[in-house]
């Protein structure tokens, strides 16, 4: 593979990683609820924000007051006609990021969703050029070299050598 | 005066592992083994006096001294006396002392082994196994007291060690009881496997340092550890699946896993333990992967330290609250510490590291490129749980901005990996030492891969049209039948060879290659265990609902209808209220499920135990949510259908078992003489 070609595919393949976790946070549009608003349709907002007070606890099963409270709040907003969207983006506004599921695709942000994809694929390359180039002979003093155990196709051999010993038994 | 004696003998095991830690130093670096040897017992010597500490605060929580902390916060005159007794982990300070007793055992039970011919390891290995439980214990010591006790002076309350001037003791007359969420069988035994896999692990470490300070850079280290760390291994793993059976069963929310950061935290360090536990062999085999397996016990060490960091400190709330207890910044500096110590040894040895000559791997398709594609997935996977984990925290730091990293990110991210990994699972087996080419490889998995179309066949009949699901479910039955074929191939073989019936030839097997046959087990185990989260990660329905007495709520082909409410208080000081509904399936009635919620008077919090219909098909969920005073007026009740979930916790059992196949001691082989007519060439490979 030519060198100059590395830098343009590691590019792409990192717009692609771009667009994969990004598409993960990509919303399916909310149809418009009819009053009254049920429970299932709180429940998929408040499955995608996490309690603003708690730690780490998703609203919809977060079992405190203040929860409760803001669950009420989705529902009347559902009822106002709110997509899911809007209501995600109200909480995020009024709470802080922390609220969302996933941090916003902006800023720093960037970080979480880049570097372990880039981590990865350095090691993959890492991998590709052992396996293409094979290990260097080294000038240090050479181990005794292992044998190669046999395989499981050698099933004949390893069935004859068991009949072998067991005669000897 | 009892926790004064505690005290006491803390104290006194710190100084015992310091000593030890500085005795075997000056004795390795000296060659001195009179040294070595007195670090050595100073190392047994640690054992029983730890063990007299956790019995000390045992008695305390026992006998219910309510003057001392840590009992006040964990136990109540109405707790059982099963949960007063493990309320020893219920609490930071008492985890510490139960860390560094589990530690101990683990460090007493390695000094115990025939060491004539790893002399020149001992004393490296005690410094390191010394070095951390000195750690764990002046923690304990000095940073999170046990034996704390509150004192009045004046008008106000005071925690210390010994009474403070002019202070009266505070004797409080009953203590606040352990959170209701520890007080589930799961959470009892999951503290503990948890533990003893994170301090397992520090033995191969320990070894690992020892091997690089005395330039063994031979397999030596690795043949003498194999056992730790399969036990390791398996503690940790199945601390883990305890973790997530407790999760399921008592925090009402439907599911096993909720990618929360202190879950994470006990992961990291099972993935780099799983990559180790696999990439030694290669290096047993065929002399590769040297550096590979030091980074990679090195990361396991590091990840368990973290991995408690991460859990005890306080720092995942907030990274500020991080620097309100001492622990955090201990740890911390710890970690860096051994981090930093670890790697300098390692590119120390770094040159003299490099692999026989002869192997090289230029096979793309071979068994050692497989195991080396399985160490980039774990860590690829390592990766991602890492930022994920730390970049709310350097967000924080950075801008302020608190953020979560939720399933999202982390399903999308690692699905694919632990779907490759699956993958290798199923086909590493089956390639070939040093050179396999597609036609040796199709030829070994032709047979299975048809079974595993008719799998795949099965699933889309039965209704399943997600293409990952099919995937997934491929996958499954792919693995599955390479490993029962190969399995059943070789007992075959043996059957026909040896006239052995069959039951009898496959245990025989089992026991000639221990490794190689429990670990198929165990990677069965782990396709069933795959069945299970792809159940209920891909195909989980809920529904909620509001219901008077004798209504109905349907979810799929399930029907719920609300038949009873009742409120009461238990003599353990809460109060359950509990409804009872009946379950059909298809218009027949199935049983019945009783969901509640209880409520702790002592620590004012409430706790939502769901009722459960579990059958191998799937699982039905129900949660009480809440409830209307008078109970005519109705309840609210969701539920979870969750398919295939319970092979989730069987694949565990046979994961187990796959285990205890794998480990199990050989029996010492008798000698034989042997008259040698023509040249057999025996091969000794383990």
């Amino acid at each position: 593979m030519k060198r100059y070609l590395i830098i343009p595919a590691l590019f792409l393949v990192a717009l692609a990683a771009l667009v994969w976790f990004g598409s993960v946070s990509a919303q399916t549009p909310q149809p418009q609820p009819q009053v009254p608003v049920t429970d299932n349709q709180v429940n998929a907002v408040a499955h995608e924000l996490y309690c603003p007070v708690c730690e780490n606890i998703p609203l919809d099963v977060c079992p405190t007051q203040a929860c409760a409270q803001w669950r009420e709040l989705i529902r009347q907003q559902l009822g106002q006609g709110m997509t899911k969207e809007q209501i995600k983006d109200y909480f995020a506004k009024q709470y802080g990021d922390r609220v969302l599921d996933q941090p916003p695709l902006q800023g720093l942000n960037l970080l979480v969703y880049i570097l372990p994809f880039t981590m990865l694929l350095g090691g993959a390359v890492l991998v590709w050029r052992v396996l293409r180039s094979g290990r260097n002979p080294s000038a240090a003093v050479p181990n005794q070299p292992a044998p190669i155990p046999p395989t499981p196709a050698d099933d004949a051999y390893t069935r004859r050598l068991e009949d072998e010993l067991k005669k000897m038994k | 005066m009892i926790p004064i004696f505690g005290v006491g003998v803390l104290f006194l095991t710190f100084i015992v592992a310091l000593y030890g830690v500085g005795a075997a130093i000056y004795g390795g670096y000296k060659h001195q083994d009179a040294w070595v040897e007195s670090a050595r017992k100073a190392q047994l010597l640690t054992f029983p006096l730890i063990l007299l500490v956790a019995a000390t605060l045992e008695y305390l929580l026992l006998t219910g001294d309510y003057q001392v902390q840590f009992v006040f916060n964990v136990t109540s005159s109405s707790m059982p006396f099963y949960l007063r007794l493990t309320a020893l982990w219920g609490g930071q300070s008492g985890s510490l002392v139960f860390w560094s007793l589990l530690m101990s055992t683990f460090t007493f039970a390695v000094t115990l082994r025939k060491w004539e011919r790893d002399r020149e390891f001992l004393p490296w290995v005690i410094a390191v196994c010394m070095i951390t439980l000195a750690f764990f214990v002046g923690l304990a010591l000095f940073a999170e007291n046990p034996f704390d006790r509150v004192w009045q002076v004046g008008g106000a309350q005071v925690v210390a060690l010994f009474a403070p001037a002019g202070s009266v003791p505070v004797f409080p007359a009953d203590g606040n009881g352990l959170n209701p969420l520890l007080r589930h069988p799961g959470m009892i035994i999951h503290p503990p496997m948890l533990y003893t896999g994170f301090v397992a692990f520090v033995i191969p470490f320990a070894f690992a340092i020892a091997a690089l300070i005395t330039g063994r850079t031979d397999d030596r280290w690795i043949r003498i550890t194999r056992r730790w760390t399969l036990v390791a291994w398996l503690f940790l793993s199945m601390g883990l699946v305890l973790g997530m059976r407790w999760a399921y069963d008592v925090l009402g929310w439907g599911g096993y896993w909720g990618w929360d950061p202190v879950e994470i935290a006990a992961l990291m360090p099972w993935l780099s333990g799983t990559a180790f536990l696999h990439s030694v062999m290669i290096q047993e085999k065929r002399g590769l992967f040297k550096r590979w397996n030091l980074i990679l016990i090195l990361l396991t060490y590091s990840l368990v330290i973290y991995g408690t960091f991460l859990t005890r400190s306080g720092v995942l709330s907030s990274v500020h609250a991080f620097a309100q207890s001492s622990v955090g910044p201990l740890f911390f500096g710890f970690i860096g510490f051994t981090f930093v110590v670890s790697l300098a040894l390692l590119l120390y040895r770094w040159n003299a590291l490099r692999s026989s000559d002869e192997n090289k791997m230029t096979s793309v398709l071979s068994r050692e490129s497989f195991f080396l594609l399985n160490n980039l997935l774990f860590m690829g996977i390592l990766a991602v749980c890492f930022w994920g984990v730390n970049y709310p925290l350097i967000s924080e730091l950075i801008t302020g901005q608190k953020v979560t990293v939720g399933p999202p990110f982390y399903e999308g991210a690692t699905g694919p990996l632990f779907g490759g990994l699956l993958l290798l699972m199923g086909i590493a087996p089956l390639s070939a030492w040093g050179h396999s080419t597609f036609k040796t490889l199709g030829k070994a998995v032709w047979k299975p891969f048809i079974v595993s179309v008719g799998v795949l066949v099965l699933a889309f009949a039965l209704g399943v049209t997600a293409p990952i699901a099919l995937l997934a479910f491929w996958l499954c039955g792919f693995v599955a039948s390479i490993t029962l074929y190969e399995y059943g191939r070789a007992v075959w073989a043996r059957h026909r060879a040896t006239r052995e019936i069959l039951p009898v030839a496959l245990w025989r097997l089992a026991g000639k290659n221990r490794r190689r046959y429990g670990g198929y087990i165990i990677h069965l185990g782990v396709v069933l265990m795959a069945l299970g989260v792809i159940g209920i990660n891909m195909f989980q329905t809920t529904t909620q609902g509001t219901i008077a007495q004798g209504q109905s709520l349907t979810l799929g082909s399930y029907t719920i209808t609300y038949k009873d409410f009742a409120q009461w208080d238990t003599n353990d000081n809460r109060n359950v209220a509990r409804a009872v509904l009946a379950v059909s399936k298809n218009g027949q009635p199935v049983g019945e499920v009783y969901p509640r919620r209880d409520f702790f008077y002592e620590s004012q919090q409430p706790m939502t135990i769901p009722g459960m219909r579990s059958t191998f098909e799937d699982d039905l969920y129900v949660v009480l949510v809440d409830w209307q005073s008078i109970s005519s007026d109705g309840a609210t009740f969701k539920i979870f259908h969750n398919p295939l979930v319970s092979w989730l916790w069987t694949g565990a059992f046979v994961f187990i078992l796959g285990m205890l196949v794998a480990a199990w001691p050989d029996r010492e082989p008798e000698p034989v003489r042997v008259t040698v007519k023509s040249t057999v060439v025996v091969n000794q490979a383990l």
